[in-house]
């Protein structure tokens, strides 16, 4: 090495550009979380904006000295939101449980039970899910009309139920448990079932509760099911009534009060979210893809 | 006795099984099939059940419907420039998430929150930010005039302005999900590879682009494959920015095209649908495996 | 390149809320590292060793003290510009390059007037390949190679630019017990070479030993004793070092001296002219016993263990700090299983004298 090199100009430097650096980093990073939180902030926003106050703003106000819950009332007075969100609700509950159960059954026949033809029904399970739902929507929805469930409760829930990605996830989970546990409770008389429901199930539980987080998301925003199977309001899920009133709701123009359907819509699953962010955010990446 | 029975045919795994496979077999497999025969059936009248002859006629027709070729033209333009773009900036994003340590929890939590809105809800927000009215000009018309523009009607107005509307939404919408899987990328590089590298002098740069990026590459490649997927099958977050008459709108993609075709005010035509549907499989299928192929090549495991 | 460490200390600021204490990795430590030696840092897992050898390489900055090679005062420089090689505990190899690039890798760093042409660039890492006697697989990943085979890459690499110093961070700890033997006589050869000071880091005090110039003994931060391997070994300066040093490990008494004996038990096993009466600590290597038929120290034998080269007998003693003492002796010696009991004289020179409340070694 030149034994003439400036050692205090190079440490000079070196600190310059680590400190260049990390504002460079700090100004993107929270560059990208206003454009993640402003439409947050603006939805919150208008909602609490008054009808004129809001139609009179030519130029937007960042901000509003008078806030009403008058919006709140209307959202919920002139459109069936409460019914909505009764509906979804009720929908993503029994959805998720029924799934639940019917993935935690085929989950543990896979991990723990032999018979014939597994390995084969295996492999097209998992080949099954590489099926685009675009694909069998199209007959599902013929089936649902045929059978005179349109607008009913068991035409919206039951195509929802089944999820082979969520079998494979648990099955995967079943499968860590190890075998001696299973050999011990044998020897000890243990029924299947019980074992299942003593052992297994209990072990696993941060993965279902994973799982149960993830499916409650997706029933809460689903949009292209329900769309294809309600056209009565008493059925409609949240997305279906946002886009109601959006189109036949308030009128076009009084966003604020749309603002506030949509700010009831989106507080469930943000409240759920920070709640459980951990446990929702391993899960997705995980394997999780949105929708 | 009973129990042996039980225990040699394996009777007890099926019976585990039994409402997976019923739901599976209704909802999933008889469609898969049932979708094709759809596809093949000339003149299929949903009201009486009936149809003229098998052949490729809908194929055709879908094929010479100006609607689908717009259809395919909004798609790939969509998935030709949110893609690359949001792939792109969620590394970005995800590399500086990497390097601080302060503030780093709150962003990753922050960064999250558009997986878990509805998309039709958050649309509308969107919409209102863009849309110009006769009342006002809309939030980012403001900034564009801040910036000496002039306004401009993103949600019915020219076409370049709607498709940068929803290009814009839909990396919004997607962001989280590519930043998840690439912070936990990233963070599993043994921070001993960047010890080597920096008591060799690698330049920031060049430590990047010959250690880090090889060393993540396949999940940047899950993530592009996905991402191509996903695009290819946008849909709900043009409904939530333009409404549910995209072909007035000249913003339908090609799932969009496929709900019209079953239903609503132009529905009524499942063979139609389930043509287009198809074409849109084979179009994901043919780009996935291009998309596995160029990965086989350029990937280090 | 000598190089200097100058009071050097490295305090990690305490991470759990609950206990605030500090901990100090590394506690004034000086020591000057003669050119072109080599020098094993050893010690027990968390004495600070890998972390004295990141602030040579300047990844962590020492809390206070400076650190220099040779004139230089290197203490602020970052790691990319002291000069330094530095071979990782798991080698560190880019799985995704060949062994040709990842040798190439430092080299394509360098920018300005040390920039060096392809094929400078190919002779100097097929130089450094053949130092190592890696040059037949140059083409090769990483993840096709043995464990050795990796090690010798990674050091390919940190030689090619070739450092000012060169830094092992538990070079041989991730080898089969053979292929260890065979690298760190390599190691030795390549350093002899290379005449490159070299550090390397170690909890194996055999490999130290075997293969250092020079050895330094840590715990807690605090370098122990430094100085040749044999010296440390036959003068350690307290029970630490005795204890740490030598296999099988050194037996340790509770013992006294009274009347200018030295007792262990009620045996009086050698003469101590010139020592007051105190409480002691009494180690003895292992070498340090003899078989005699009339020995002044008396134990219960459990077990003689043939090794081939000698015997090993295993005894007991009530004065003993270990479960066991074990001594080693020569295979010309008959030992009688059949009396039960075992006497022994013992070598003057492997009998050290450790004080019982500073455990430091008392010279007689």
């Amino acid at each position: 090495m030149d034994p003439k090199i400036d050692f205090y100009k190079i440490e000079k430097e070196a600190r310059m550009r680590k400190k260049v650096f990390g504002v460079i980093t700090y100004v993107l990073l929270i560059f990208w979380a206003v454009i993640v939180l402003f439409p947050f902030y603006w939805m919150v926003l208008t909602s609490v904006k008054s009808y004129g106050a809001y139609n009179s703003e030519y130029i937007p106000k960042f901000f509003t000295l008078s806030p009403t819950l008058q919006n709140y009332a209307d959202a919920f007075t002139t459109v069936p939101l409460g019914k909505y969100l009764a509906n979804t609700l009720l929908f993503a509950v029994v959805t998720t449980a029924v799934m639940l159960a019917v993935i935690i059954l085929a989950a543990f026949a896979f991990a723990r039970l032999d018979f014939k033809g597994k390995n084969i029904l295996f492999v097209i399970f998992l080949s099954l899910m590489m099926i685009p739902n675009e694909l069998v929507i199209i007959t599902n929805f013929v089936t649902v009309t045929n059978l005179d469930m349109r607008n009913s409760f068991e035409g919206l829930i039951l195509p929802s139920v089944m999820s082979v990605f969520y079998v494979y996830l648990l099955k995967e989970n079943f499968e860590q448990i190890p075998d001696s546990l299973y050999y011990a409770a044998k020897v000890d008389g243990t029924s299947d079932l019980k074992y299942l429901f003593k052992v297994m199930i209990p072990i696993s539980k941060p993965t279902l509760i994973t799982i149960t987080i993830l499916k409650v998301i997706e029933c809460w925003n689903s949009y292209v099911w329900p769309r294809l199977i309600t056209d009565d309001e008493n059925y409609y899920l949240v997305s279906n009534g946002i886009q109601e009133i959006r189109e036949n709701g308030f009128g076009r123009e009084n966003i604020p009060a749309m603002m506030a359907a949509v700010v009831v819509i989106s507080v469930p699953l943000i409240v759920l979210f920070l709640i459980f962010h951990k446990k929702v955010m391993e899960g997705v990446s995980r394997g999780g893809t949105k929708g | 006795m009973m129990k042996n029975i039980w225990k040699n045919s394996g009777l007890k795994g099926w019976l585990y099984l039994l409402p997976a496979l019923l739901f599976l077999g209704i909802f999933m497999v008889y469609p898969l099939i049932d979708v094709f025969i759809y596809s093949f059936e000339e003149g299929y009248n949903s009201a009486s059940q009936t149809y003229f002859g098998v052949g490729v006629y809908n194929y055709s027709y879908v094929l010479h419907d100006p609607y689908f070729l717009q259809a395919v033209k909004n798609t790939f333009l969509l998935v030709i420039i949110t893609v690359p773009l949001s792939t792109g900036i969620a590394l970005l994003i995800s590399v500086g998430l990497n390097s601080i340590k302060p503030l780093r929890n709150l962003l990753q939590t922050v960064y999250f929150l558009p997986y878990v809105t509805n998309t039709l809800a958050v649309g509308l927000v969107f919409m209102i930010l863009f849309k110009k009215t006769a009342y006002s000009d809309g939030f980012i018309n403001l900034l564009i005039n801040w910036f000496g523009g002039s306004s401009v009607d993103f949600i019915e107005g020219p076409y370049w302005a709607k498709m940068f509307v929803l290009c814009f939404y839909t990396i919004w919408v997607v962001m989280p999900f590519k930043i998840l899987i690439l912070t936990s990328a990233l963070a599993s590089v043994s921070q001993e590879y960047y010890n080597a590298a920096k008591v060799d002098g690698t330049s920031k740069l060049r430590t990047f682009m010959r250690i880090t990026l090889p060393m993540i590459s396949p999940m940047i490649f899950y993530l592009i494959i996905t991402g191509f997927i996903g695009a290819f099958k946008a849909y709900s977050d043009v409904v939530a920015l333009f409404g549910t008459n995209l072909n007035a709108a000249e913003m339908n993609t090609i799932v969009g095209y496929v709900y019209d075709m079953l239903y609503g005010d132009s529905g009524g035509y499942p063979s139609y649908a389930a043509a287009a549907a198809i074409i849109l499989f084979a179009i994901v299928l043919t780009i996935t495996c291009i998309n596995l192929l160029i990965s086989k090549k350029n990937v280090h495991y | 390149m000598e190089v200097v460490l100058q009071n050097l200390t490295k305090i990690f600021p305490s991470r759990d809320r609950k206990n605030r204490e500090d901990v100090v990795a590394v506690s004034d430590f000086s020591f000057t590292i003669p050119d072109g030696e080599l020098i094993g840092l050893l010690g027990p897992s968390g004495c600070g060793k890998s972390t004295t050898l990141n602030l040579i390489s300047g990844l962590q900055k020492p809390t206070s003290g400076r650190i220099f090679f040779g004139e230089d005062d290197v203490t602020d420089l970052p790691p990319e510009n002291r000069g330094v090689g530095l071979v990782f505990q798991n080698y560190a190899l880019y799985p995704h390059l060949t062994v040709k690039q990842n040798i190439l890798f430092p080299l394509q760093n360098l920018k300005g007037k040390d920039k060096l042409s392809k094929e400078e660039m190919g002779k100097k890492a097929y130089e450094a390949a053949k130092l190592v006697q890696i040059d037949e697989l140059m083409d090769r990943k990483p993840g096709q190679l043995s464990g050795g085979q990796q090690q010798r890459v990674a050091i390919a690499r940190a030689l090619v630019k070739i450092p000012r110093v060169l830094l092992l961070d538990e070079p041989l700890s991730n080898l089969d017990a053979r292929l260890r033997l065979q690298t760190r006589e390599e190691i030795r050869r390549i350093q002899r070479e290379t005449k490159i000071t070299t550090i390397f880091v170690t909890h194996d005090q055999e490999e130290a030993m075997s293969i250092s110039d020079r050895i330094v003994v840590m715990k807690d931060g605090v370098a122990h004793q430094i100085g040749k391997p044999q010296d440390v070994y036959d003068d350690p300066r307290n029970l630490f070092v005795a204890k740490f040093l030598g296999t099988p490990p050194i037996n340790v008494f509770d013992g006294q001296v009274r009347d200018e004996r030295l007792y262990i038990g009620e045996d009086a096993v050698l003469d101590m002219k010139g020592l007051s009466e105190r409480e002691v600590y009494v180690g003895i290597r292992p070498e340090g016993f003899l078989l005699q038929e009339n020995g002044p120290m008396c134990c219960k034998l459990s077990r003689v263990e043939v090794m081939g080269r000698d015997i090993s007998v295993v005894a007991e003693n009530k004065a003993s700090l270990n479960p066991a003492i074990r001594a080693i002796i020569g295979t010309e010696n008959n030992v009688n299983m059949q009396q039960g009991m075992v006497r022994f004289a013992l070598v003057p020179r492997k009998v050290l004298l450790f004080d019982k409340e500073t455990e430091e070694r008392i010279k007689f």
